[in-house]
């Protein structure tokens, strides 16, 4: 049975305190009003710039982070008020992958400790039954065994990030969300961890959610993007045609500036996500912008599965 | 090895000496520390009295090897009080947020805003000895309160728990600051998504990462509760003569500094290395944290 | 007369009893106005080699031989205070982390005028003129009050314009750059590419680019030298060495490389 996500007018908001009193000072606005619909069966990459609200939402996501209005739901029930059982499942369904996995890896665990973790908490296995279930996830992710008794300082970027994946398929969950999984390791490193994840994907029919500020990465992994720009997802689409024919002014920028073409007119900089522009978040450097866009487009299906927010596209 | 390494493991070894004389103690003093010889008195040191003796008589280096006995065990205890309500407290706290850790952290803040020293004569003015040993009449707590009490005077008792309970709030608060910070690392939440316990998250991810400054810590309070034991004992309201401890001797030899500068010296010289080994232990802890 | 002509440098740590070559008997050479690239994965040592060569390597590192010289002259081999002359006023920097390069506590109207009296002889009452068009010059727009701001109320890519700023400011003849735009969003990556494309137009500046990313060093360079390990394992055009690489490190990284115009979904 698979998993399915749905992420209705998901809002995520932070206060910013300041001064002596910490009063609130202002709203950084993360995440706007997000929806998406999210099947374990297909790979969606998520794609957008620092400040588009990406790593908020991996969060959201997974019921890590509360959402100030809207809702994530699977199976009917929002994610963020699961408890006991159901919240049990929903965690044995639906893991995630962090970016830094320096930081991800508890520093005074071992690997074999690190990946038996889940394990134990949901009372998968024990002792020998335990060893022998760790020592094949280590295999699933092409780690050698003698890595088994090291600490997370004594392994390498490439090899830390493969023991937070294989901490995250021990339950062997149906959706796996990669929170810019590649971003501090090496570009080889990288393109083996690409592999290795897209190889779970086809053999193990593990959904994948990939996101990242790498167009190229996702593109090479994901059958579906979703592009993000300041909390608002602008464009989603099937990979093919996002690449081919852009609809969204901003898309085509992230395009063209992936392929770092320094004949791009690429003007101003990206607003602050405190003080968002109103309407449409991207007017402010939109070569095509009118006077309609001071409206917030929403994001529509203008075409059978493709869904653009531009009033003047396509 | 560097020289911070250097000086700590001096100051291990230094500890492992002092241990070993107070284990021995009755088989290393030369004389009974209780015997009192008053044609003997306030003799210099000499062959037959390494640290020559007292007012009473009493031989002044047996006195000190036991001393080191009540020393060394108030300070571990005084410390592994503080240590045990100071984490817990801390981590609770930490962990916790919101009211529960703004009401504690006031009462730690309240609790620190007394001095020491009146906070201890309050406690020892209501003679808590008495009342703990009204404890050995209890049904189940009595005869295990009875052994222990036949072990260590009960007065010591109440010293060493004054101590802890005294220094329990530094603790806390470097706890608390330790969990605050790691609460939101990387790893914490990771293992939140695995679907970890509270329980399983303080446990086996959160303190055993914050343990780092509180190993430091109480190192250095180990030192810390020699030289209140001292204070207290040379203010007359620590361990009661004719028990001996380093700072009773100490306040016993004040009045005859003049004549028997042995009797001030010798228990000086021992809280002097005694902390000063903690110290360098605790720097080396510290520094290997830092690496 | 090459601007820059290394031979056979190299560093080394030690850790205990291990001494590692950080770089390893290094040798490449860089024209007047020319932009060469050091390639390399992280560990390789293009980082130190950076350092190295106005002799910023701390102990336990150690320059273990070969010469660097700069316009004739060996900086291995003169005084300290040639070396100042030289460091800061004819080879300038500009690292990858703008958060941490800049002082935090201080405006980077402060910072900038610093550099302006360090490194140049522009009189006192012309400084404050300068820095303005210093700002303007790497497109830093309302230049006066961007004066007054900390580090903290830039952005990344702002952040980074000022470090180019406060490099440039001595008119250098050489920059070393070490993975300068890669903390940056790419559309800001490209505008910064830009900022050096024109800078070393107007200025005739020589780069020196440290990178990880091949696509920056296909467009910023002229030349390219992979390093793996310590050691140069390939070096020539641009172009030459991207179309067709010799050494299998070379071909391994370039197969790395994800374009966009290269997908393996199913």
């Amino acid at each position: 049975m698979s998993v399915r996500l749905d992420v209705q007018r998901v809002t995520k908001h932070f206060l910013v305190r300041a001064g002596f009193f910490q009063r609130r000072a202002g709203v950084v606005h993360a995440v706007d009003e997000v929806n998406l619909r999210i099947d374990a069966t297909g790979t969606l990459g998520i794609v957008g710039e620092s400040g588009c609200g990406k790593s908020t939402l991996a969060r959201v996501l997974v019921g890590l982070l509360e959402p100030t209005s809207g809702q994530v739901s699977a199976g009917g029930q929002a994610v963020h008020t699961l408890r006991g059982a159901a919240r049990r499942q929903f965690c044995r369904d639906v893991q995630l992958i962090f970016q830094d996995p320096a930081n991800s890896l508890n520093p005074r665990m071992r690997v074999e400790t690190a990946v038996a973790e889940p394990l134990i908490i949901h009372r998968l296995a024990s002792g020998q039954a335990l060893q022998r279930r760790v020592d094949a996830l280590l295999e699933q992710v092409r780690l050698p065994l003698m890595l088994r008794r090291r600490l997370p300082r004594e392994l390498s970027g490439g090899e830390r990030q493969r023991v937070g994946i294989a901490r995250a398929l021990a339950t062997e969950p149906k959706l796996l969300i990669c929170d810019e999984p590649i971003a501090s390791l090496d570009v080889s490193v990288g393109s083996q961890i690409l592999k290795l994840l897209n190889e779970l994907h086809q053999s193990r029919h593990v959904g994948l959610v990939f996101i990242s500020h790498d167009l190229a990465a996702v593109a090479s992994l994901c059958q579906r993007i979703a592009v993000m720009y300041l909390g608002r997802v602008v464009e989603e689409a099937p990979t093919a045609q996002l690449v081919a024919h852009p609809w969204h002014p901003y898309t085509e920028l992230l395009l063209r500036a992936s392929t770092l073409d320094l004949n791009l007119r690429a003007s101003g900089e990206r607003p602050s996500n405190i003080h968002p522009p109103s309407g449409c978040r991207f007017r402010t450097r939109c070569p095509i912008v009118a006077p309609v866009c001071q409206e917030d487009p929403p994001l529509l299906e203008k075409q059978p599965a493709r869904l653009v927010a531009c009033h003047k596209r396509p | 090895m560097n020289r911070t390494d250097r000086l700590a493991w001096i100051g291990m070894s230094l500890i492992l000496v002092l241990t070993v004389l107070a284990l021995a103690a009755p088989w290393l003093a030369p004389y009974d520390p209780l015997a009192v010889s008053l044609p003997e008195a306030l003799l210099p040191p000499s062959a037959a009295h390494w640290l020559g003796t007292d007012q009473l008589g009493r031989d002044v280096f047996s006195r000190l090897l036991y001393g080191t006995r009540i020393s060394l065990v108030i300070g571990f205890i005084a410390m592994g009080v503080a240590v045990g309500v100071g984490v817990t407290i801390g981590a609770v706290a930490g962990f916790a947020g919101g009211w529960l850790d703004g009401v504690l952290m006031r009462a730690v803040d309240t609790l620190l805003s007394i001095p020491t020293i009146f906070l201890l004569l309050a406690v020892i003015a209501v003679d808590p000895a008495e009342r703990l040993v009204s404890l050995t009449r209890w049904p189940i707590v009595g005869p295990v309160a009875a052994a222990v009490f036949h072990w260590i005077d009960p007065r010591i008792v109440v010293v060493m728990a004054a101590i802890g309970l005294m220094s329990w709030m530094g603790v806390a608060r470097l706890v608390r600051a330790e969990i605050l910070s790691l609460k939101e690392r990387e790893f914490v939440l990771a293992a939140r998504g695995l679907g970890a316990s509270r329980w399983r998250l303080m446990t086996r991810h959160l303190l055993p990462n914050a343990m780092g400054p509180v190993l430091v810590s109480a190192t250095l309070g180990v030192g810390g509760a020699i030289l209140t034991e001292s204070v207290l004992s040379y203010l007359g309201l620590g361990v009661q003569p004719p028990t001996p401890s380093w700072g009773n001797i100490l306040n016993e030899g004040r009045v005859a500094l003049g004549v028997a500068w042995w009797l001030t010296v010798s228990p000086g010289v021992c809280i002097l290395v005694t902390v000063l080994a903690f110290n360098l232990v605790g720097e080396g802890i510290r520094d290997r944290f830092l690496r | 007369m090459a601007l820059l002509d290394v031979q056979d440098l190299s560093v080394e740590f030690q850790h205990g009893p291990d001494t590692v070559k950080a770089v390893d008997r290094v040798s490449l050479s860089l024209e007047a106005g020319q932009a060469l690239a050091i390639v390399g994965e992280s560990g390789s040592g293009k980082s130190t080699l950076a350092l190295a060569l106005t002799r910023l390597i701390q102990p336990p590192g150690r320059m273990t031989g070969g010469r660097i010289v700069f316009q004739g002259t060996d900086l291995l081999r003169v005084d300290a205070p040639t070396l100042r002359r030289v460091r800061g006023r004819l080879i300038s920097y500009v690292f990858q982390d703008p958060a941490t390069s800049l002082n935090p506590v201080l405006t980077i109207g402060a910072q900038l005028r610093e550099t302006i009296r360090l490194h140049t002889t522009v009189a006192p009452d012309d400084v404050d003129a300068c820095a303005v068009a210093l700002l303007e010059q790497v497109d830093i727009a309302a230049a006066p009050e961007r004066l007054r701001a900390y580090p903290h109320e830039l952005s990344g890519g702002m952040r980074q314009r000022v470090m180019i700023a406060m490099a440039i400011a001595s008119k250098p003849a050489l920059l070393i750059a070490d993975e300068p735009t890669t903390a940056l969003d790419v559309t800001v990556q490209v505008q910064i590419l830009q900022l050096l494309q024109r800078l070393r137009r107007e200025l005739g500046l020589a780069l020196l680019l440290i990178s990880h990313d091949l696509l920056v060093v296909e467009q910023a360079a002229d030349r390219i030298a992979v390093m793996q390990r310590g050691a140069i394992v390939e070096s020539g055009p641009v172009a030459a060495v991207i179309q067709r690489p010799q050494h299998p490190y070379t071909q391994q990284l370039l197969a790395c490389r994800l374009t966009l115009s290269q997908r393996s979904s199913s």
